[in-house]
This record gives structure tokens, sequence and C-alpha cells, in this order.
């Protein structure tokens, strides 16, 4: 088998008071929620004072921590049994809002009036594809520069692949940045002989997008490009500094995966892309592993016994609990293997990335005390 | 070909939809080999960009055509009629865009400039339904394609899309409304209008992948709920996967007799049979709250009143022979 990885010390990492911004990424479906709550959880108890930031939240786990409506500020956590001067604050995000907001700090009112309500705005902030990680990121960095908390926790957009959330800042600045948004924002300047192509090519292109959208729309999007383009530059600079805040020190990414072949292969695409990006990595925590107390017996020699079991004619009865349990052993030492594997391979790729596992568990985690065991089983001292 | 019928006969296109880590692309594909039995001719189609059907089959990633993939599960337990065809075909906004200004306009360079100066992006922020829409729209031609000169026969006998995930299925499919709030009128909206009319027909049902744990059935039960709020979609079946064989009848999973239990393992030609006995008997009372968890959960998803197949958890992991099996629990079952 492969090497093993060196432990991520989950306890090392929040006790660390120069960790400022620890940031759980993963594809969907892994847990990340639920882990960024864990850590900002024992981070607080261990006399941090915390904020979690989180995205989308399951019901449950929301109320669990008290937040009832997603009102985009952070709401102080009750029943944290709190070390030294330690406290646990989570909120929701609120894209829209937030975008709003930024909106409003960088126009004049009647100017940002103006802009909150065109169609195209409205479509923008609510549902463009790498709004809500735009908008995520903006959070943290206001968070972090409120200077209020000594501890960030993000919990990162649930989206398909962990490493939109890196991008999709990027990809917002790129289009509000764009040759064709710049061209639409400033139609027509006739008269210098260089523009003519660009106003054959223009011309082409609103006419393809009129026959696509109709012409109202393009006419709401020049508007509000128009309106926004004062405020532009700010954005800009504002999505380049919260990208510098995740390359500084004092950030950690943890890398959240299920044992599963999918789930490691987007956690190995993202470990490397930090790598590229010149992000720290703290490492990866690996979900939802099935552990299994006898774990020394192998699922060949299980299923051997409960054949021998079977084939025997001594109490054909009596052995029904043992054969079931043979069987059933056999089985989930199939699953624990196959994870393994999985893992291992991740390993061998990564071998310098530490690695702390979670056990899966039976029922989802929705309280505080679940919470709190989940974050013991992830810094290493089991249930 | 009415060999045998099944829960969803008359539908042509089956929209896979499940919350993240529940198999969605698993089940898909099972009930793509499922749909093609003998003589019947099926599309599986991929709308992410996650190349997960390829992954799925071994194959080269798809590009943006459709490529025969695997053959179905064979005629009716005849083992001498062997199955029908899938195809596979990995849909993009872009290539869905290109084709959409190819087919209606006859713009396809004119749509590959446009792709170069980030008209994508922007046509999609402009109007953020307009790729779910031209997605939606090209499984939606697929599945109403019909063979040329025949006039009557369907190129396909079912498409099967392997959909966004169910926090954003209902947005997903709800493109008129979607594309209506921005685009008043125009092609896009009468192109909108013409999709929306095959995904609310009774041609389309909307399948939930689910696992029996609380997050994904609570989201599937939401999905549904929103679904139902949309005029003429049909939600269709639940799909169980990963389920846990009871194994045994409630009662005896819990506190089994300890030294009876030991006493068995040592017949059996094991050793240190205390501790072994003990731990494996934590094994079967941790296996019993899954059980029960599971009844609870399916309880829970039988009170949506949609019906409910169940696919069991392969430990091996998925390969194609697994996918055969789970496609012919699905033909069992009645969902294809």
């Amino acid at each position: 088998m492969s090497a093993t990885p060196p432990r991520l010390e989950i306890d090392r990492l929040i006790d660390d008071r120069r960790t400022r911004i620890i940031v759980c990424c993963g594809s969907g479906g892994v847990g990340k929620t639920t882990t960024a709550a864990a850590i900002g959880l024992r981070a607080a108890e261990r006399g941090r004072q915390v904020c979690v930031l989180t995205v989308d939240p399951a019901r449950r786990l929301a109320q669990s921590m008290g937040l009832t409506s997603l009102d985009n500020t952070p709401r102080r956590v009750e029943g944290v049994e709190a070390g030294g001067n330690g406290s646990l604050h989570a909120m929701m995000l609120d894209m829209k809002r937030t975008f709003d907001e930024i909106v409003e700090a960088h126009a004049d009112p009647a100017r940002a009036a103006q802009i909150l309500a065109n169609p195209f705005y409205q479509s923008l902030s609510s549902s463009f594809a790498g709004t809500q990680e735009y908008m995520a990121m903006e959070k943290l960095g206001q968070l972090r520069r409120s200077d209020e908390w000594d501890l960030i926790v993000v919990d990162t957009p649930p989206s398909r692949s962990a490493l939109d959330f890196l991008d999709a800042p990027e990809r917002l600045g790129r289009f509000l940045d764009g040759r064709l948004i710049r061209l639409l924002a400033s139609p027509v300047r006739a008269g210098r002989p260089f523009t003519k192509v660009i106003n054959a090519g223009f011309t082409m292109m609103t006419g393809a997008l009129t026959k696509l959208l109709g012409g109202q729309l393009l006419r709401d999007a020049q508007t509000f490009i128009t309106a926004f383009d004062t405020l532009f530059g700010g954005f800009r600079e504002r999505a380049d500094a919260t990208y510098r805040l995740l390359q500084a020190p004092g950030t950690a990414f943890l890398v959240v995966a299920a044992p599963e072949p999918d789930a490691l292969r987007e956690a190995a695409y993202f470990v490397e892309r930090l790598g590229e990006e010149r992000m720290p990595l703290a490492g990866l925590i690996l979900n939802r592993v099935h552990r299994l107390p006898a774990s020394r017996l192998s699922a060949p020699r299980s299923l051997a016994a409960a054949e021998t079991l079977e084939a025997g004619t001594l109490e054909p009865d009596g052995h029904q609990v043992a054969v079931a349990a043979l069987r059933l052993h056999a089985e989930r030492m199939t699953l624990s293997e196959r994870e393994q594997r999985v893992a291992g391979a991740f390993t061998s790729a990564h071998p310098a990335v530490p690695v702390a596992e979670v056990a899966a568990l039976p029922v989802d985690v929705h309280d505080l005390k679940g919470l709190r065991r989940l974050a013991k089983d992830l810094a290493g001292l089991g249930r | 070909m009415t060999a045998r019928d099944t829960d969803w006969d008359g539908v042509r296109l089956h929209v896979v939809t499940g919350k993240g880590g529940t198999g969605k692309t698993t089940v898909a594909a099972a009930l793509a080999l499922a749909l093609a039995g003998s003589g019947r001719k099926v599309l599986l189609i991929e709308v992410e960009g996650r190349q997960g059907i390829a992954r799925l089959f071994d194959s080269p990633p798809l590009p943006y055509a459709e490529r025969k993939i695997a053959i179905g599960q064979g005629g009716n337990g005849n083992a001498s009629r062997p199955g029908g065809d899938v195809y596979a075909l990995a849909i993009d906004p872009e290539g869905a865009l290109l084709d959409y200004l190819a087919m209606f306009y006859g713009m396809r360079s004119a749509g590959k400039a446009l792709t170069r100066v980030g008209m994508v992006d922007f046509a999609t922020a402009i109007a953020p339904g307009l790729s779910d829409v031209l997605v939606t729209g090209k499984a939606t031609e697929a599945a109403r394609r019909r063979v040329a000169g025949t006039g009557s026969r369907y190129v396909y006998d079912a498409v099967v899309m392997d959909a966004p995930p169910t926090g954003r299925i209902g947005r997903f499919l709800n493109v008129t409304t979607e594309v209506s709030d921005l685009a008043k009128v125009g092609p896009v909206r009468a192109h909108a209008d013409t999709v929306a009319n095959v995904i609310r027909s009774p041609q389309t049902a909307v399948h939930f992948v689910c696992t029996l744990e609380e997050m994904p059935v609570q989201e599937t039960l939401d999905g549904i709920a929103e679904l139902r709020k949309i005029k003429g979609i049909q939600v269709g079946g639940v799909i169980v996967n990963m389920a846990r064989p009871a194994l045994l009848a409630g009662d005896l999973h819990q506190a089994p007799d300890l030294p009876a239990l030991a006493a068995a393992l040592a017949a059996a030609g094991l050793g240190d049979t205390g501790q072994l006995a003990a731990d494996l008997a934590a094994e079967l009372a941790e296996h019993a709250d899954r059980v029960e968890l599971q009844d609870r959960e399916r309880a829970e998803l039988d009170a949506a009143g949609q019906p409910i197949y169940e696919l069991p958890l392969i430990t091996e992991g998925i390969d194609l022979a697994a996918l055969h099996r789970l496609a012919a629990e699905l033909r069992d079952q009645g969902a294809a």
C-alpha cells in the first residue's frame, strides 16, 4: 500500500493565533458546511473569536447555529462552551444584498438607485454564474477588514467544481471588463478610421444579440454598463485585494472530500491549483470514512467463515446472527478497502499533503453536540 | 415493440436530478441502459460539463456530438436478443448557443466570432435562463427528432438527461419564466416557449435520485414540492440509491448474545473470539441504527406519493457490470 500521509493537526492550526482565515473547499455533497461549522465551534471553544461564513447550509444545521434567516449579518451562536474569551458568530451569505451594498457604497444615491433598478443588474446580481463566489470573497474581505474576529472560517459555495471558487471572481471581473461589454458601453465613436472595423463587428454582434434577446434587453444592458462604468475600477481592485488576502500567510485552505473517486479527483485538481496560485494549503479532510471495529478480520476470511457456518450441520438456526454479522462485516470491509485504495491514490500523487479523517456518521449532524463530536474526531481524538 | 408495461410508458424525455453525492449520473446511465431494450435507441445527455458519463463508461471525453457509448439491456430475458444502442452527448452552453444560431439563423461563423469575444458569458449574464433554455432546448430537440423521410418514426425511443442537482432543478426546468422576466418578446422567448411545451408535457418526467439519509431526503421532498408548483411538469419516480439491505429481522440486530456469537465464530475456525464477537456486535448495532434510519427516511419519501425504486449499494465501485446490474434492477422494478 501507499505511504501514510502526514497527519493534519487541526488543533495546531486553530490554536495558532496567526491563522486568521480558514477556507473549506471541495465539490458538492462532501460535507463542507458541516465541517466548517465544526471547526468554527472547536476554535471558539478553544478561545478564538470566530465567525463562520456559510453560503447554503442545510436547514437543520443552520438552526443548530441559531441561523434562522439569510440576513447577511453575523449572529452570535448560543450554547457554545467557549474557553477563555472565545466566541462563535455565524452568518449566511445573501449574495444579492452584498452586491447591492457594494453598489451603494461606491455610487452616489441617485446613480445607485438607477443601477439597483436596472433589470440587467438584477439578473447579474442574482444569478450570474460566479456572482455567489465573488460575493463570498467580497464578504470574507469585509469581515477580515472589520477586525472584529480573530478567525474567520469560510464555507465555499456549493458548486460542481471546487475550482469555481477561485475562478468565478476572475470570470465576473473578466466579464465586466470584457471586450464585448466595452464595445457596448461606448457604441459608435464615429469618424475615427480604425474604429470602422470594430464597428462592423459591433453591428454584427448587436445584430445577433438583438436576434437572440430582443432590443429592450440590449438597451437595459447598455444603460447598466454606462451607469456601472465609474464603479467598475473599484470592483476590480476589490476582487484583486481579496484574492491577495487568500495568498497571505494568515490564510489556510482545507480541502474536504469524501473517499470517493469523483470527490478526490476534484480535491486533487484543487490541491494542484492552490500550489500554482501560491495559496496556502493546510491539508485534506477525508470525510465520511467507514471505520470498522473488527477491521483485523479481512473480507475474504469473514465470508469464508460465514460459508463454513452455513455449510455446517450443527445448530443450523443458532448461527443465524453470526452468519449475518460475518456477511455484513465482509461487505463493509470491501467498502472500507475501496475507500483506502481511493484515498491511497490521492496520497501517492500528493504525499506531502497532511490528511485528517472523519468517520462516517450513521445520522446527520444537526446540533452543537454533534458538531462538537465531529470536531473532536477531526482533531484525531476519537469520539 | 411494446413488449411490456413500465411505469413511464409514453415518457420520451427522462430528466434525472439528485443531490450531489447521491449518484445521479450513475443512475441516469443505468436508466439509459435499462430503457435500451432490444431494438430501442436511447440518448444519454450530460449538461454540466464534468464528463461524468465518459468516466462512467471508461470512454474518452465526449464531444458535442452524439456518439454510441454502450449496448443496453438484452431483450426481455431472451439472451438471443441483444440490447439496443445507447448514445451519449455532452451539451455545453457554448455549443448549444452555436447550434441554436446555426439551426435557426444559419449563423455558424458569426456565432464562432461571438464566442471569441465572450458572447456566451455575456448572453448568459444578460439572461441567466438563456443557457438553460439552450441546453434543455437541445435535449427536447433530440427527444422530438424524427427519422428524415419517414416523418413519423422518432430517432430516439427515449432521451435521458443527467440534469443539474436538486437545488437548481426547478429553475433549470422553469425556462419560460426565467427567460420571460428579461426577454418579453423575441426569438429566444419563442424558443423558450417551445421548449417549455415539451418539458411541461406528459412526454417528460423528472426523476429524483436520493440516498436514505436526512439531507438528501429533505432536498428531494423540497424539490418535488417545488416542481409540483410548476404547471404541467410531471414528477417521476424517486430512485433510492445505495440502499443497505436489512440482513436480519429487526430484533436480531439489537444486543446479540455475545457468548453464543463467540462460540459460533470459534466453530467457524476464527480466533480471539471474545473480542471479535464484541466488535462484530458493535458493527451489527451500527448497521441496525442505519437500517432504522433508512426505514424512517423511506417512510418520509413514501409520503410524497411518487413511485419509489430502490438500488443497492455496490461496495466494489461502479463499472459497466455494476451499471448493468442497476439497470436490471430498474427494469425489474418497472422503472424502465
